[in-house]
Parts: C-alpha cells; sequence; structure tokens
C-alpha cells in the first residue's frame, strides 16, 4: 500500500517531471494562458501517460528491445488520435484553440519517458499508478503557471473576474506581458527556484 | 517570391518555434550547455525539418485529406484522423533514413551529430512544424519554405542560448536557481528579445 502511495505522490514535488526531470516542457507551456486551457491539457495528459504506462507495461514481455521506441511510439500516437477525437466531441471550442498542442502530447517526453523508464520493467498496476502520478506532477507545474498567466494577465479565472480590469472601470490594469511566451519560462524559473529552496537535495552542483 | 521570403522571415524570427511557441524544449534545454553541441544538433533539426514537413505535405494532400484520394478513383474518403500516426511515422523513417544514409555517404558529418539524430524523433519541433504545415495549409513550396525556416530559427536560437550559457559559468547565482532554473530566466529574457521582431512586416 505504501509504496503505491508512493508512486503515486513521489511525481507531485520529489521527483516532479517538469521540474527534475526535465520532462514534458514542450508542447505545455502554450496552453498556459487560460485556466481552462490547462485543465483540459491536465487532463489528457494524465490519461494518456496512464495508459500508454498500462499498455506498454501490459506487452513488455513481448516487445522485441529493437523495435521498442516504434511499438511505444505506435501505442502513445493511436490514444493520442483517440483522446483527440473524445475532444473534439465534447469540448470542440477549447480543442480548436489548442490547436496543435494536443497532436504534441504525442513527443511529450513525459509519456515516453515513462513508458521508456517504467513500464518497461514494472507490472501493469504499478505502472498505470506511476502514469497517474507523473501526470499529476505535470499538471501541478501546468496549472501553477496557468493561473498566476490568467489571473495577472486579464484579472480573470476561468472567465470569472476576480480582480476588474480598467477597461471595465475596475482598478486592476492586466499585464499583456503575461499572456505572452516570455512570461510562462520566468514562472517555471520561480517555480523551480522555490522548489529547491524548500528541498535543498534538488539543487544542482555547479 | 517576395511571400516566400516574408514566410520565411516570418517562420526564422517572428513565430520561432522554440521561443514563442516552446517546441522543443526538452532538448533545448538539456542540449544547450556547449556551444558545439548545440551547433551540432541545429544542424540536423535543420536537415531533418527541411525534410519532413515537404514529405508531411505530399501524404496530407494526396493521401489523407479529404478527398485526397481521388486520382486513385476513390471519392469521398476524409483520412485525416490518421494524420498524427502518419507524421510520427514519418518523422522516426526519415531520422532512420537520414542516419544509414549520412553514415555511409557523408560519415564526418554523422560523427559529429551522434546521439542527437534519433533524438530528434521525439523533439517536438519537428512533429510540431508538420502539424502547422497542415494547420495552416501551406502549398507545397510553401511548406519547403516553412521547414527550412523554422528549422533554421530553432537552431539559431539553440546556439545563442548555448552562448549565454558557456558565459554563465563565471556569474554568482543564487543556489536553487542554479542550472534549469536561471536557464528557463535566460530563456525567458530572450523569447522577451525575439518579440521585439514582431512588429516587423514584410
Amino acid at each position: 500500500m505504501s509504496s503505491i502511495k508512493k508512486t503515486l505522490f513521489d511525481p507531485l514535488f520529489n521527483n516532479n517531471p517538469i521540474a527534475l526531470q526535465i520532462l514534458g516542457i514542450c508542447s505545455a507551456l502554450a496552453v498556459t494562458t487560460k485556466m481552462e486551457k490547462a485543465l483540459v491539457m491536465c487532463l489528457a495528459v494524465i490519461a494518456v501517460t496512464g495508459l500508454s504506462n498500462l499498455c506498454v507495461s501490459l506487452i513488455r514481455n513481448f516487445i522485441p528491445s529493437s523495435i521498442r521506441i516504434i511499438v511505444q511510439m505506435t501505442i502513445i500516437a493511436s490514444l493520442v488520435i483517440v483522446t483527440d477525437q473524445v475532444l473534439k466531441a465534447f469540448v470542440y471550442d477549447v480543442a480548436k484553440e489548442m490547436s496543435v498542442f494536443i497532436g504534441l502530447i504525442i513527443t511529450n517526453c513525459i509519456v515516453m519517458g515513462r513508458a521508456e523508464g517504467y513500464a518497461m520493467k514494472n507490472p501493469p498496476v504499478a505502472s498505470f499508478i506511476d502514469g497517474i502520478g507523473n501526470g499529476i506532477g505535470y499538471s501541478v507545474v501546468l496549472i501553477f503557471v496557468a493561473f498566476f498567466r490568467e489571473i495577472l494577465g486579464t484579472g480573470k479565472l476561468m472567465g470569472i473576474t476576480i480582480f476588474a480590469p480598467v477597461n471595465e472601470g475596475g482598478w486592476y490594469q492586466p499585464n499583456g506581458m503575461a499572456l505572452l511566451a516570455p512570461s510562462a519560462f520566468f514562472l517555471i524559473g520561480l517555480f523551480i527556484w522555490a522548489l529547491r529552496t524548500w528541498k535543498p537535495e534538488q539543487n544542482e552542483e555547479s | 517570391m517576395e511571400h516566400y521570403i516574408s514566410l520565411f522571415v516570418k517562420s526564422v524570427f517572428i513565430e520561432n518555434l522554440a521561443l514563442s511557441f516552446f517546441l522543443g524544449m526538452c532538448t533545448f534545454l538539456a542540449v544547450s550547455k556547449k556551444v558545439k553541441t548545440a551547433i551540432g544538433l541545429g544542424i540536423a533539426v535543420v536537415v531533418v525539418q527541411t525534410i519532413t514537413v515537404p514529405v508531411n505535405n505530399l501524404i496530407y494532400n494526396y493521401l489523407l485529406k479529404e478527398n485526397a484520394l481521388a486520382w486513385a478513383g476513390v471519392e469521398g474518403v476524409d483520412l485525416s484522423f490518421l494524420g498524427l500516426i502518419s507524421y510520427i511515422g514519418v518523422i522516426a523513417a526519415m531520422v532512420q533514413i537520414l542516419e544509414m544514409a549520412l553514415d555511409k555517404y557523408v560519415p564526418a558529418l554523422y560523427n559529429a551529430l551522434g546521439i542527437f539524430l534519433p533524438l530528434i524523433t521525439v523533439n517536438c519541433a519537428i512533429l510540431g512544424g508538420s502539424l502547422f504545415m497542415v494547420e495552416r495549409d501551406y502549398n507545397f513550396l510553401e511548406s519547403v519554405t516553412y521547414g527550412v525556416g523554422s528549422g533554421f530559427g530553432w537552431a539559431l536560437a539553440i546556439m545563442a542560448l548555448a552562448g549565454i550559457r558557456e558565459k554563465l559559468k563565471y556569474s554568482d547565482i543564487p543556489h536553487g536557481l542554479r542550472g534549469l532554473g536561471i536557464t528557463f530566466m535566460i530563456v525567458g529574457l530572450m523569447a522577451l528579445g525575439f518579440l521585439s521582431f514582431s512588429g516587423i512586416q514584410l
């Protein structure tokens, strides 16, 4: 039981895929301008990592090691296509706004990294939980970034006004930079700084 | 002609894959410690991007698009949901072919690129380039221009970052920020710099 809990919660802060393993930064940051988009992205990534880990782990003993990358890639690509179609069917507007970034989950290194690094060596249930845990660890960073970008950039959260912006007669002057690319880098940098101050053992030697 | 030059400049500077779309970030951050390796990886990305974007453009237009199979006498078939799996397949195959071809004909370049060639398969900048090409409905010539331009833009960004990081060795950074943290900050500042190109109209 405790090992399951460890597999699930370790990736949150102790071994965060973004802050420590440097995985999966690619496709994620562009979807953090709005909380809503970030939440959809998180759910999609959690589903894909969990299921791909499960599938890879189920057939891990039958995959010849020389073609394992292609096999993993095919599994992941199929899962992402399913996710893409589901999102288009149920939340079309958000899916449209996210454009290519759902497809880019395929090359999200978290999915590939966990399939290769964990699911190939562990039984299905543990792999599934590891996938979910890493998906959540990724979501923590994504939601953190999206929270600040949306609230600083527009004064709103999930479309509900928190700080009344100046152009609607309020007091808050929205910071347009928060909606542009650079702010995401600064926020993640700050997140890593905060995390490493809290857990100094993650510091890099340099 | 003007149209293509403007598309090229746009894909290199204004819509830089790394700095304004966050694509290829994992390799971007991991392989930018030395200028030399960054240059090798940059060249590999330019080459692969130049080949895969046009090839995927042909696949999309002649196999996957709605009614694309009309030339084969099959009407009303829409295979565009197979897009993702085909593009990644093409990319993986292209990288493999390129690896074998380079090994045979240009061993010097092959040795210089080393491990980075296979890694490119999972570089989101490559898949992202193909997906943007499909989304924006480029024709064949436009896709060639976009492929070269976006690859070149990415290479430029990683070389610049590697240059800055080499100099950074001499600076005194707060402990928690060393390594990854400060790299993110630098990339953020670089992205701010590249934003200034966005006012340019051609």
